[in-house]
């Protein structure tokens, strides 16, 4: 089981660093948006003149959040150890995948091959889900949750074994097979709400996918390099 | 599939577990663990990791 323990061991110190580094830049970029778009969440839509539906028109989506009850860190350091802690949980994940699929391919030689690793990484489990259902605040519409996270894994699975083939297979057939399986998930189409009508104005829904989407980037970046240079290291050093 | 180009050293020692079968293990250990912090709908996880799935687009509520 030494390969499996040196995975663990990449996977651990690699997600460390880079789930401590996503939350640096979560509070610098995408928290700040969260907690705005939370005021809006439990105010009132602003004066929409709907004949029909006077004063409605924000009752669903004000209904679906009072749902949440159970328990949720106090907001302040709590709040932040917890988005530390599943930060750095879910970059371990992230990077157990990413370690794993690369030992299939011989591993990272160093942290630029990491880097590179670590960029397919962000366009399968960012990129690819994200342009179907781009990164979303509180309390803007979304379709059921179930379909959009069954949505999501199967983007990110057929954009993963896309990548794969279009990279490793030298193979024109299966370039082709590899494109339409990227395409695929976009044509059948993200699960989407039955209103569009949202609270979060359109600016600040917008900022937080650019925010969103570029510390991913980063993330997926460091996670990857770290990973290759742990290897590198780890191997020079036996 | 060339497989084996480079591989780690103190692997060499010890190959009681296929390469493949660790791997795979990996893998699996992997999805676990994204899929405890990113997908569950347990109310605690998903309030604990709020913040987190906003901000790396997993679905959320």
């Amino acid at each position: 089981m030494a390969l499996f323990r040196n995975i663990v061991f990449i996977a651990a110190l690699a997600g460390l660093i880079a789930g401590l580094t996503m939350t640096a830049m979560q509070y610098a970029g995408t928290v700040p948006l969260i907690l705005k778009a939370e005021t809006f969440e439990g105010a009132a839509e602003p004066a929409h003149e709907h004949a029909a539906t006077p004063n409605t028109a924000a009752a669903p989506h004000a209904h679906d959040h009072d749902k949440e009850e159970g328990w949720a860190p106090a907001d302040g350091f709590e709040r932040s150890a917890y988005t530390a802690l599943a930060n750095v949980v879910t970059a371990i994940g992230f990077a157990l995948l990413l370690v794993a699929a690369s030992e299939l391919r011989g591993g990272m030689s160093g942290w630029r091959q990491g880097i590179f690793w670590g960029l397919a990484g962000f366009v399968v489990f960012t990129l690819a889900p994200g342009l179907g259902l781009p990164s979303e605040l509180p309390a803007m519409p979304a379709a059921e949750l179930g379909q959009r996270q069954i949505w999501w894994v199967g983007t990110a699975l057929a954009t993963g074994i896309g990548l794969a083939l279009l990279v490793f297979k030298q193979s024109l057939p299966l370039a082709v097979l590899a494109l339409a399986l990227i395409v695929a998930p976009h044509l059948v189409g993200a699960p989407q709400p039955e209103s569009f009508e949202s609270p979060i104005p359109e600016a600040l829904a917008h900022n937080f996918v650019v925010m969103a989407s570029v510390t991913s980037l980063v993330f997926w970046v460091v996670l990857g390099g770290v990973a290759g240079f742990v290897r590198s290291r780890a191997q020079q050093m036996a | 599939m060339n497989v084996q180009q480079t591989s780690l050293p103190i692997q060499s020692s010890a190959t009681s577990t296929p390469r493949l079968a660790q791997i795979g293990l990996a893998i699996f250990l992997g999805l676990f663990v994204v899929g405890v912090s990113g997908f569950s709908h347990i109310e605690a996880i998903h309030n604990a990791a709020h913040d987190v799935r906003h901000s790396l687009a997993f679905p959320c509520h």
